[in-house]
């Protein structure tokens, strides 16, 4: 099997006394849509945000496209990353947030651009061609010059998900994206999602949407109190698991 | 219980608007209270308005609000400047940095303004040459303090290191308003602390900085008046000097109070443009859905297509 792209080696993250995450060891590959489950506060917005460096993670290996996350060798050793450092690594994973986060001062395509032209510093006219075809993916190209004030969620979310893609990241996160949307408008960001997996794109995304874990899936780990519980094809894991407390949280989701 | 009979949609009924009588009243007395003191001023010759009319455009009148202006200015734009950085500081992780800031608007903020302007003006009493060199070490550079102290650096220093107090905790509290999920956001595109704070927090941030950053400037127009103590001819110390002389000080004073209303009056304009400049994207603001099941009241139709409302199952079919 190839090389993976994300690869996770008895992660450990503590907030105060509380440990968040126990030994997490997961990998994923090119090409593959791993969804994380699991009930509130299991965890799993605290690993996507490890895996992005904005958590630093207390103990573990934790790899993107085999650098570690946060550190570089130095002769034998291992030397923390400054500030500016993990930007650069930051650049290589797109992340999407469940509130958004668009920048409101921005328009749509302001917003998909100001990666490529502050952080990659490229040639505007080069970077606004891109992110227009980039809305043009999310189906918002008419949208431009909106600000985000002005969008509903739905198209919010498409927006965000087109300047994550903007830096051309070799892997994507989601964090609940659909949650904070009125059900009418989740299917639209779904679509975006959907598309974007059949492009072949790699994708970590945290959900409730168990149609879309099933249909689009390609592996499922749920998460229950810091542990990785169980993982793996996701009808067998959503129709057949095999840890009790899989079973217990599927049930009331279900439900 | 009697209940009036229910409107009926289809009747045709004229309109009136709302009657607002308290509004006549208040209008009437207000208007009223504006003219008699317009007229009460105006009739008494004690004002001496002819006095006003000579003196208002009067060359030192003149240079001296130049003076003003200028020293506004020039103390505000470094107060905001220091204000930035004093509240960068402060909020920043590192130690040193948020303590040295700390101290900074403690001791700035806790004197007397006139104390730290007799200070800087005094200060080649304290220390009469100014030395650049290493510690302890050869010098490269010396200088006279009182060649360097006038009494318009005195005011610049006094001014603009008291402001950066202030503006320290504007700026911070204005950072402070905007949500962490920006700085994530900027942060997880890849952009540098300098980045975020420049290009993200700190454009957002205006829209809190602004107001009172606008009473700050109308603030420092008057007290650069204080600089009288250390000699510097701004437009109080010049109308000043002429009522000492001619014992007009009344007229004198509504000379600079006249100053001081137009040159307010046209920063108030100013601060206007300013903040709709900052305004961008937050105009028509609708609120992000804070959960899922915030339900929406019932309105027109979604202007969503029906297949995108449906499961995504539906869709995995299309694209198949
Ligand atoms: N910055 C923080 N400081 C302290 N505790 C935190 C912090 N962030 C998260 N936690 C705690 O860590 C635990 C895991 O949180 P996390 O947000 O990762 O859960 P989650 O699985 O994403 O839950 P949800 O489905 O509600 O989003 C929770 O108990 C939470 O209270
Ligand atoms: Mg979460």
């Amino acid at each position: 099997m190839n090389d993976p792209i994300v690869s996770a080696r008895g992660v450990r993250k503590s907030f105060g006394h509380v440990e968040v995450l126990k030994d997490i060891s997961l990998d994923v590959h090119a090409g593959e849509v791993a969804c994380l489950l699991g009930p509130s506060g299991s965890g799993k917005s605290t690993f996507l945000r490890c895996i992005n460096h904005l958590e630093k993670i207390d103990g573990g290996q934790l790899w993107v496209h085999g650098e570690r996350i946060g550190y570089r060798r130095a002769g034998g050793r291992l030397r923390e990353l400054k500030e500016h450092e993990t930007s650069r690594q930051r650049a290589s994973v797109g992340m999407v947030f469940q509130q958004f986060n668009l920048f409101p001062h921005r328009t749509a395509l302001e917003n998909v651009i100001e990666g490529p032209l502050i952080v990659q510093r490229r040639p505007k006219a080069e970077v606004r061609a891109e992110g227009m075809a980039l809305l043009e993916r999310v189906g918002l190209a008419d949208k431009h010059s909106h600000y985000p004030g002005q969008l509903s969620g739905g198209q919010q979310q498409r927006v965000a998900i087109a300047r994550a893609l903007a830096l051309k990241p070799s892997v994507m996160l989601f964090d609940e994206p659909t949650s904070a949307l009125d059900p009418e408008l989740v299917g639209e960001v779904l679509d975006v999602m959907v598309q974007l997996a059949a492009s072949g794109m790699t994708m970590i995304v945290v959900t409730h949407e168990m149609g879309f874990a099933k249909e689009v899936g390609d592996v499922v780990h749920f998460m229950a109190d810091g542990s990785l519980v169980e993982s793996g094809d996701p009808r067998q894991v959503l129709e057949d698991p095999r840890e009790a407390r899989t079973q217990a949280f599927l049930s009331k989701v279900l439900a | 219980m009697t209940r009036t009979a229910p409107d009926r949609l289809d009747e045709d009924l004229p309109v009136l608007p709302a009657r607002y009588t308290g509004r006549w009243v208040a209008a009437v007395v207000v208007a009223g209270a504006a003219v008699m003191i317009v007229y009460a001023m105006f009739t008494n010759e004690r004002f001496q308005w002819d006095v006003v009319g000579q003196y208002l455009f009067a060359p030192p009148v003149l240079s001296g609000l130049l003076n003003t202006l200028l020293l506004t200015a020039v103390s505000m734009a470094i107060g905001i400047v220091l204000g930035i950085a004093v509240a960068v500081c402060r909020l920043s992780a590192n130690p040193i940095l948020s303590c040295a800031a700390w101290a900074y608007s403690w001791f700035f903020r806790g004197t007397p303004l006139m104390v730290q302007l007799l200070f800087w003006f005094f200060m080649a009493a304290l220390v009469p040459k100014i030395v650049l060199g290493i510690p302890f070490g050869p010098s490269f550079f010396e200088i006279q303090t009182n060649a360097v102290i006038s009494p318009f650096t005195a005011a610049l220093l006094g001014l603009s290191l008291n402001e950066g107090a202030y503006m320290g905790e504007i700026v911070r509290s204005g950072i402070r308003a905007i949500s962490k999920g920006q700085t994530e956001a900027a942060k997880a595109i890849g952009m540098s602390r300098a980045q975020t704070m420049r290009r993200v927090v700190l454009p957002q941030a205006m829209r809190v900085i602004i107001p009172p950053t606008g009473n700050e400037t109308i603030g420092m127009l008057k007290y650069t008046s204080l600089v009288i103590v250390i000699g510097y001819s701004e437009l109080l110390t010049s109308v000043s000097i002429i009522y000492s002389r001619t014992f007009q000080t009344i007229p004198l004073l509504i000379v600079a109070a006249i100053w001081y209303l137009a040159v307010t009056a046209v920063l108030s304009v100013g601060q206007y443009y300013v903040e709709r400049h900052f305004e961008r994207g937050f105009s028509p603001v609708r609120p992000v859905r804070a959960g899922r099941n915030s339900g929406r009241p019932s309105g027109p139709a979604p202007a969503v297509p029906a297949a995108a409302a449906a499961s995504p199952a539906v869709e995995l079919e299309r694209l198949k």
